[in-house]
């Protein structure tokens, strides 16, 4: 993949250490993610996956290495040192995780609208408007509603827009993570296992939201295991072992690097415990 | 059945032990001293109470799982189906609310300062209702605040002359500065931690009041602080520019409490409403969202800091209000008034009340300051039955009087929201 000359990457990881006392967990990790695309990581359990993702939306500050995300409109945000709530709230960076965080004891509609908290609060005036109930932030909250029924509605769930978020089925529960996440209007969606516990048809329709999402001009970057869908709708996928990079381009590139099989299959003495990750699920 | 007799003796034999010197052993005054008089039918009495009490209770507990769950769940689950959330908020809220304005007109003098006292720690209790029930922030010490209050309003008092209406809103000001103080260094502690620094701070402004004599008069308080007037017109005397001269009638003390009454109604349905709608508010639903997962909520690009800050200033300052109000009505304040044992009695209102419940926090105070009111004549068994009370209150409705937890905002019809999918925050 080339660098357009006019466009700088979305995003943009250099020499990323990531140390937990004598554990190494992010090894020199380089990569680039292109915008409006679909950037995957994968690699087998404990490669350090989750920590790369927790060090770009803020939840760990990197040991070294920098970590730089370039706006359509030539800003620049050093997500390596921006602090946790600015990530999303400047940088426009929104993730999911891998066991779903909902706020279970509140309404659908309210996650979605706890998502867009910082624009309402803008509105209200920092509470004084809205304590006297203005109508600049009447609009803004119904705004705020619409938003988050567009959402309802693209995920399915407007009908159970007033129950509890943790009454949701799992599946549902994952898709409104999405949801709530998107509701922040983010420029680059991280999401952490999005397939994780769903069956095969809640994949099919996950993979068709993702798909939905980059089409409307949010880019993505996504870890997985389910590599049917890894493969099916990433553009761009690295993949890490014990913390270092041992592959990195498009999917059919990456499937036939004998590294990544190595690395899945397992050599020598682990093995065993890797052959779980079949080769026909890879394909 | 054996082992429920195993059970009750064993039940028997716990509480011999303890009534056996605690009730069984009495001193009375003798001549050249005391004498010790035993009591051993009494504690035989006790004792065999709980024998037989407890093996009531495993027979009851028995029936209950065998079948009887299957009649007695149902139908206190039925119960409140049949009566949403919704529908005796609607109607309780209203007639309390209706009680609370005739009060004063119905009841003599002795009720009217019980009412009194119920409406402060309401009041209290709606203040730290934000900071626990809302934000899920476990704090120990609000009566810190109140204190803070109560001395502000003395103070300002003693010293710039101000009247209660002007000092009020300082007084207010200044808890909110307080807790925002207090607030920056401990906000990121959680759970327990919190707990325990906000308990030392609550210890910590007390002992600094006892202390600093040339201040706050140290233990000896501060006394003559002026009584509220009502746009000018004084309670006290007759004549000119006094509220019995004004609207001529006969001067009566009555008068002053009925007007604290109505003051302290009017600050605490003040405090109801701002809690009320700042948990419509993006503001309310960023608290009740940091009680629910403060990482997914800074994910989502909310400012954890200034959230919980906000929260801890807006209780803060309501306990202020109350604060100021305390010192106005009693006239005469000392650092006595501020033990953390009011700390103590307000968390407990609002955990008995139900987190996050506003009119299950009216209830509790009620309950709880009222009733331990009227039982003052049983003032040795008071702390027993209390106690008691609470055991069984926790046993039975864990999650406080009214549990549920009503949606801020809603497409449809609002639904309440059963407290097991509710967190009880961590700090």
């Amino acid at each position: 993949m080339t660098k357009p000359a006019a466009m700088p990457w979305l995003l943009c990881v250099e020499n990323l250490m990531m140390r937990f006392g004598g554990l190494t967990a992010v090894d020199h990790l380089s990569f680039n993610a292109e915008r409006g695309q679909i950037t995957a990581i994968i690699g087998p359990n404990g490669a350090g996956k989750t920590t790369v993702f927790n060090c770009i939306t803020g939840f760990y500050r990197p040991t070294s290495g920098t970590i730089l995300l370039t706006h359509p409109n030539g800003a620049e945000y050093r997500l390596d040192q921006l602090r946790g709530d600015h990530i999303n709230r400047r940088a426009g960076v929104a993730r999911t995780f891998q066991n779903v965080r909902l706020f279970a004891g509140m309404t659908v509609l309210e996650n979605l609208l706890v998502a867009q908290h910082n624009r309402l609060m803008a509105a209200s005036g920092f509470g004084i408007r809205a304590l006297f109930g203005s109508g600049r932030y009447r609009r803004a909250e119904q705004e705020a509603i619409d938003r988050a029924k567009f959402w309802l509605d693209r995920i399915g769930l407007l009908a159970r827009a007033d129950d509890p978020a943790g009454a949701l089925p799992y599946g549902a529960q994952r898709q409104l993570e999405i949801a709530r996440a998107m509701c922040t209007e983010p420029i680059l969606l991280c999401l952490d296992e999005p397939a994780a516990g769903l069956n095969p048809r809640e994949t099919e329709d996950l993979g068709a939201l993702l798909l939905q999402i980059r089409a409307e001009g949010c880019s993505l970057l996504l870890i997985e295991h389910d590599m049917k869908m890894v493969m099916q709708i990433s553009d761009h996928i690295i993949v890490l072992d014990h913390g270092r990079k041992i592959s990195d381009g498009p999917p059919a590139m990456v499937r036939a690097d004998p590294k990544v099989i190595s690395a899945y299959l397992g050599e020598g003495e682990d093995s065993e415990e890797q052959t779980e990750l079949s080769l026909e699920q890879k394909a | 059945m054996s082992a429920a007799f195993r059970d009750a003796f064993l039940s028997a034999l716990v509480s011999l032990g303890l009534f056996g010197p605690i009730v069984g052993l009495q001193t009375v005054p003798a001549p050249g001293g005391l004498a010790l008089r035993m009591r051993p039918v009494l504690v035989g009495v006790l004792v065999a109470l709980v024998f037989f009490g407890r093996l009531l209770f495993l027979a009851f507990w028995q029936m209950r799982r065998a079948g009887g769950a299957k009649t007695f769940q149902p139908l206190l689950s039925a119960i409140e189906k049949a009566v949403p959330l919704r529908q005796t908020g609607r109607f309780v809220a209203p007639l309390l609310l209706l009680l609370a304005l005739i009060w004063p007109f119905v009841v003599g003098r002795y009720y009217l300062d019980l009412g009194i006292l119920v409406l402060t720690y309401v009041m209290l209790g709606w203040g730290l209702n934000v900071v626990v029930g809302l934000a899920g922030l476990l704090d120990l010490g609000y009566v810190a605040f109140y204190a803070v209050g109560a001395y502000s309003y003395a103070l300002l008092a003693q010293f710039t002359g101000l009247g209660f209406w002007a000092c009020l809103p300082i007084s207010g000001l200044l808890a909110a500065l307080w807790g925002i103080t207090l607030g920056f260094p401990v906000l990121r502690l959680r759970g327990d931690y919190l707990a325990i620094v906000t308990l030392a701070f609550g210890e910590i402004i007390r002992i600094v009041l006892l202390n600093w004599v040339s201040l706050t008069g140290g233990p000896n308080g501060i006394s003559g602080i002026p009584r509220p007037t009502l746009f000018g017109l004084s309670f006290s005397g007759d004549g000119p520019g006094t509220f019995a001269g004004f609207f001529h009638l006969e001067p009566s003390p009555i008068h002053r409490i009925v007007f604290l009454y109505y003051v302290i109604l009017g600050l605490a349905l003040l405090t109801n409403l701002v809690a009320i709608r700042l948990r419509r508010m993006p503001l309310g639903r960023a608290w009740e969202a940091l009680r629910e997962d403060e990482i997914a909520s800074r994910s989502l690009g909310i400012n954890i800091t200034i959230t919980k800050l906000t929260a801890f200033a807006v209780g803060a300052c309501f306990g202020g209000f109350a604060g100021a109000f305390f010192a106005t009505r009693q006239g005469f304040i000392s650092p006595e008034s501020f033990t953390f044992m009011e700390s103590a009695t307000v968390l407990a209102i609002v955990v008995l009340g139900g987190l996050g419940s506003q009119l299950g926090v009216a209830l509790a105070a009620i309950v709880m300051i009222g009733g331990s009111e009227l039982f003052r004549e049983f003032a040795d068994y008071r702390m027993l039955v209390f106690g008691l009370a609470l055991v069984v209150m926790m046993a039975v409705r864990p999650r406080g009087l009214v549990a549920t937890r009503r949606p801020s905002i809603s497409l449809g019809a609002a639904r309440a929201i059963s407290a097991e999918m509710v967190a009880q925050g961590r700090g």
